[in-house]
């Protein structure tokens, strides 16, 4: 048994395991020395854990574009964060407009749905332009050249949007409205940070039930479980890939438009690609594929992000955890990549390919 | 409908659309406007014109290839009303900032259309009309397309020689007029200046030089004499044709030793980018074209290469050592390949777009981190490593661009040598089994760890070698200055060239690095080429400009095997 187990250990997975513990172990070092430390108030974790959550919420509503899409055509949407971006970009002139008019004081809730109707319209239409022309005629090709051609369609929306709303950093008005702070379990949030935590979780739950309820969701399962068969059984696939890219852009959108709300930084050409790079990370954490998995692992995201710096960094001794945040989130995508491929939530990526 | 005198709506229509999107594309954001400033024939033809044109040339040519069993007139005809259509947009354009921009300039309002639309600015209108005023001007603009859309036909109806001297004479033409600064710089150093006063003048080709370019690179294109000593070389016998290449290559090292002289100091810095994209390129090839591991974080050992040579050899406060430039080159490199294991290690057993994403993010970490004030008292955090020396060769400081070229051109070659001879050995062909398979790989006996490291360590050496170069380059080096762009760069690059072809590393370099590097005028929209580039070329010639055999079987096999649209990544889920 034991001579076995031996002759079977590659010493790849002993280093792997290793380097597992270590870095669990480093975790929970951190955090225990941060709680030993005991420097911040149950008010400022409630705050980061609030913040985190109306962040993650955006990552999620992105996530589920990478997901949807992956799900499908096996392939990583990498321009999806452009998608957001050219929503969230178009949408800011709107909002500005608005705001100079009155219209956003009067009627918020109005307006809020006007930006994100807008936004989404836009993402869509991107997302819909982006399949037809980078990726449906690359359909046969080796995955590599869909990637490839994806990357290369990142920079160009980048750009082209670059080059017709300039490359100035543009601000979404604050609504008068929402900057009051409501109490929850006794702890001061701002309402804006709820409303997008709720209208996100709104979205995610339609998403889910139009996925699970309606017609075309069900042919979409069955076209991410066996593409051929689905054809066999009269699913016309062209119709369901359009309309996962389009409900994935829509999603996209708004998220592009929450995003405005609550972060005053403002939105530029460059917007997407972080958040983008983060929202696959979500995808990733909740199972690639994986629909439920990718609203969670984008709230599970936002959350470790917001309170890792203080919570674990800090712990471990490093000054200025702060500035490490970014590199927070590609960590654990390193992490689970390593640890569990198949992501926290996610069992079907081990059957397809681990 | 199958009337040879009838015209076909349906075709005008879809291209003339086509064409005219493209043209509005590219006045919307800016290009045409941008590309207008900078003239290439007297002061009568500018790229922006060049770029305007293109929608509308294509549209007629499109056109005209889809209808070119009916009668050449109908032929002809239709690509003027291809034309006429692509024109629609650039009118709705033009009208569009006539009325709310120009109209509404300075007025208070809730919305200024100027401040979304940057780029619809009047001097884009100004230049769509020639500046012959919105009227007079729009109804130049729509028979200037229209007659472009036919000039489109001309390249279907003509015969074919015809057609292709055409081309190569415009291209020439306007070539010339585009690089005229390298050109006259280049005649210059060789002739005189007179020819180049003569040639051009305030950047742009004279009239009566471009009419003789014009003439004679037509001439040369009817009466092609490069195709007849084509045939002659394949005539020659086995034995001949070796020593012709071998002579080939010395005269080409040697015009490759002799050219900094003639191109003076900006395209020697041009030249040394390509060469270190070209070292960058041939690691990265060994990685992603043979080994099939596709790594977006290739800028991490670069990073790593020029941060070691930067702590070795600074006179600053954060040098070490104070080793001299040729001590510290094998130890970056070292640290390279020590690196590459590193970061390889944890991805071992990570395949594809997995293995893209987290190399990527391993990528962005050390940016990332090196960014921070964590580790700062090492390697400077945001302020970075200052006063790295220039390399000092038996007492010569290499302090000029064409000295560092010679380096480059030393670390290229050295790179291609190994390249080419781990190709043909038995690791080259353990990467290759292993891109086509890892799982038959493995049963087939290769150890793909040990392959897979000595991949990215590889790989990673070149890269960190060219970092090194590039910091005693430099002599100052930041931490924000290695993003991700190197990666996506130097991916680029050996994409666009060909994956797993060294010749096709230089031409990527050229086109992708030296393009860009000449062209520094346009390089607010460098970017947006590149990616309208790899877009172009994954759609048209997925295996690049100069191929790589096998390579181009496979990709050839892909598409055909498939059923249209059935089945697709259908390897993915074997």
């Amino acid at each position: 048994m034991l001579k076995q187990f031996f002759e079977r250990l590659s010493w790849v997975d002993v280093f792997l395991r290793l380097f597992q513990i270590l870095i669990i172990a480093a975790i929970i070092i951190g955090i225990f020395n941060t709680i030993k430390a005991d420097s911040y108030s149950s008010e400022q974790w409630a705050t980061l854990v609030f913040a985190g959550l109306a962040q993650g919420s955006i990552y999620a509503l992105i996530a589920l574009g990478y997901t949807l899409v992956y799900g499908i055509l096996l392939m990583i949407n990498f321009a999806h964060g452009e998608v957001y971006m050219g929503g969230a970009f178009t949408a800011v002139f709107l909002a500005q407009y608005l705001a100079n008019t009155g219209f956003l004081e009067r009627h918020p809730v109005l307006a809020i749905i006007a930006l994100i109707l807008l936004a989404a319209g836009v993402s869509t239409g991107i997302a819909l332009l982006l399949e037809r022309v980078a990726y449906r005629p690359l359909r046969g090709a080796p995955r590599l050249v869909p990637l490839i051609t994806a990357i290369g369609a990142s920079f160009a929306l980048q750009y082209t949007f670059r080059g017709l709303y300039g490359a100035e950093f543009r601000s979404y008005p604050e609504i008068p409205s929402l900057r009051v702070n409501v109490n929850v379990f006794g702890f001061q949030v701002p309402l804006v940070q709820l409303v997008v935590l709720f209208a996100a979780i709104t979205l995610m739950l339609a998403l889910y039930l139009w996925v699970e309820r309606t017609k075309m969701g069900k042919a979409m399962r069955a076209v991410s479980e066996d593409k051929d068969v689905a054809r066999l059984m009269g699913i016309d696939i062209d119709k369901v890939i359009v309309s996962t890219f389009a409900v994935g852009g829509a999603l996209a959108g708004a998220a592009g438009v929450f995003n405005g709300l609550f972060r005053p930084q403002g939105v530029y050409f460059f917007m997407g690609f972080f958040p983008g790079l983060k929202a696959f990370t979500a995808a990733v954490l909740g199972g690639i594929g994986n629909v439920p998995g990718a609203m969670l692992g984008g709230l599970f995201l936002g959350v470790i992000e917001s309170l890792g710096p203080n919570l674990i960094v800090e712990g471990l001794g490093i000054p200025a955890a702060n500035q490490l945040k970014d590199a927070f989130a590609f960590t654990m995508l390193v992490l689970i990549l390593i640890i569990r491929p198949q992501g926290i939530f996610g069992e079907r990526l081990a059957e397809k390919k681990a | 409908m199958n009337n040879s005198k009838s015209l076909d709506w349906r075709v005008i229509a879809r291209f003339g659309l086509l064409g005219g999107i493209i043209a509005f594309y590219f006045s919307a954001i800016g290009m045409v406007e941008t590309f207008g400033q900078r003239n290439l024939v007297s002061t009568w033809l500018s790229l922006g014109h060049v770029l305007l044109v293109m929608g509308s040339v294509g549209a007629g040519y499109l056109t005209a290839r889809e209808l070119k069993e009916k009668n050449t007139l109908t032929t002809i005809g239709s690509s003027l009303l291809a034309g006429l259509v692509s024109s629609v947009f650039m009118v709705l354009l033009i009208v569009f900032v006539q009325l709310l921009v120009i109209r509404t300039a300075g007025e208070e309002a809730a919305f200024v259309w100027r401040d979304m639309f940057v780029s619809m600015s009047p001097q884009l209108v100004a230049f769509l009309t020639f500046g012959a005023g919105p009227v007079t001007g729009t109804l130049i603009m729509v028979a200037f397309l229209t007659l472009m859309g036919g000039a489109g036909s001309l390249f279907v109806l003509l015969p074919t020689k015809l057609w292709q001297a055409l081309l190569s004479s415009i291209i020439w033409t306007l070539g010339i007029g585009l690089f005229s600064e390298n050109v006259g710089q280049i005649i210059q150093e060789t002739f005189s200046r007179d020819i180049v006063k003569a040639l051009f003048s305030n950047k742009s080709l004279n009239p009566l030089p471009a009419a003789l370019i014009f003439i004679i690179t037509f001439a040369v294109g009817y009466f092609r004499t490069h195709e007849k000593a084509k045939s002659g070389w394949v005539n020659l016998p086995q034995t001949a044709q070796k020593q012709g290449r071998i002579v080939g290559i010395v005269l080409g090292i040697a015009v490759l030793l002799y050219l900094p002289f003639i191109v003076g100091s900006f395209l020697s810095q041009a030249l040394f980018m390509i060469g270190l994209y070209v070292m960058m390129g041939l690691g990265l090839n060994i990685v992603v074209g043979y080994a099939g591991l596709l790594d977006l974080g290739y800028v991490a050992f670069f990073a790593f290469g020029a941060y070691v040579m930067g702590i070795l050899t600074s006179t600053g406060p954060l040098g070490v050592s104070n080793l001299n430039f040729w001590t510290a080159l094998p130890i970056a490199t070292l640290a390279g390949i020590i690196w590459g294991v590193v970061l390889g290690f944890p991805v071992l057993r990570m395949r594809g777009d997995y293995l893209a994403i987290v190399t990527l993010g391993f990528g962005e970490i050390i940016r990332i981190m090196a960014t921070s004030n964590w580790l700062a008292p090492f390697e400077g955090g945001p302020q970075g490593v200052l006063h790295i020396p220039n390399p000092e060769f038996f007492g010569f400081i290499m302090n000029t661009p064409q000295s560092m070229y010679y380096l480059v051109i030393a670390g290229s070659l050295l790179a291609a040598f190994v390249t080419i001879r781990l190709r043909d050995s038995r690791l080259g062909r353990q990467w290759m089994a292993m891109r086509e398979d890892e799982d038959v790989a493995e049963a087939m006996g290769i150890n793909l760890v040990q392959t897979k490291l000595l991949a990215f360590a590889i790989g990673a050496a070149f890269s960190a070698m060219s970092g090194a170069i590039f910091a005693a380059r430099l002599g100052n080096i930041f931490p924000h200055s290695f993003n991700l762009l190197w990666s996506i760069n130097a991916l680029a690059l050996i994409i666009v060239g060909g994956l797993g072809s060294i010749p096709g590393v230089i031409v990527g370099a050229l086109i992708l690095v030296g393009l860009p590097e000449i062209l520094r005028e346009f390089a607010e929209y460098r970017l947006l080429m590149y990616g309208l580039l790899l877009i172009i070329m994954m759609l048209v010639k997925p295996e690049g400009f100069i191929p790589e055999p096998t390579r181009k079987r496979e990709l050839k096999a892909g598409i055909d095997d498939q059923i249209p649209g059935a089945g697709t990544f259908g390897e993915l889920e074997s």
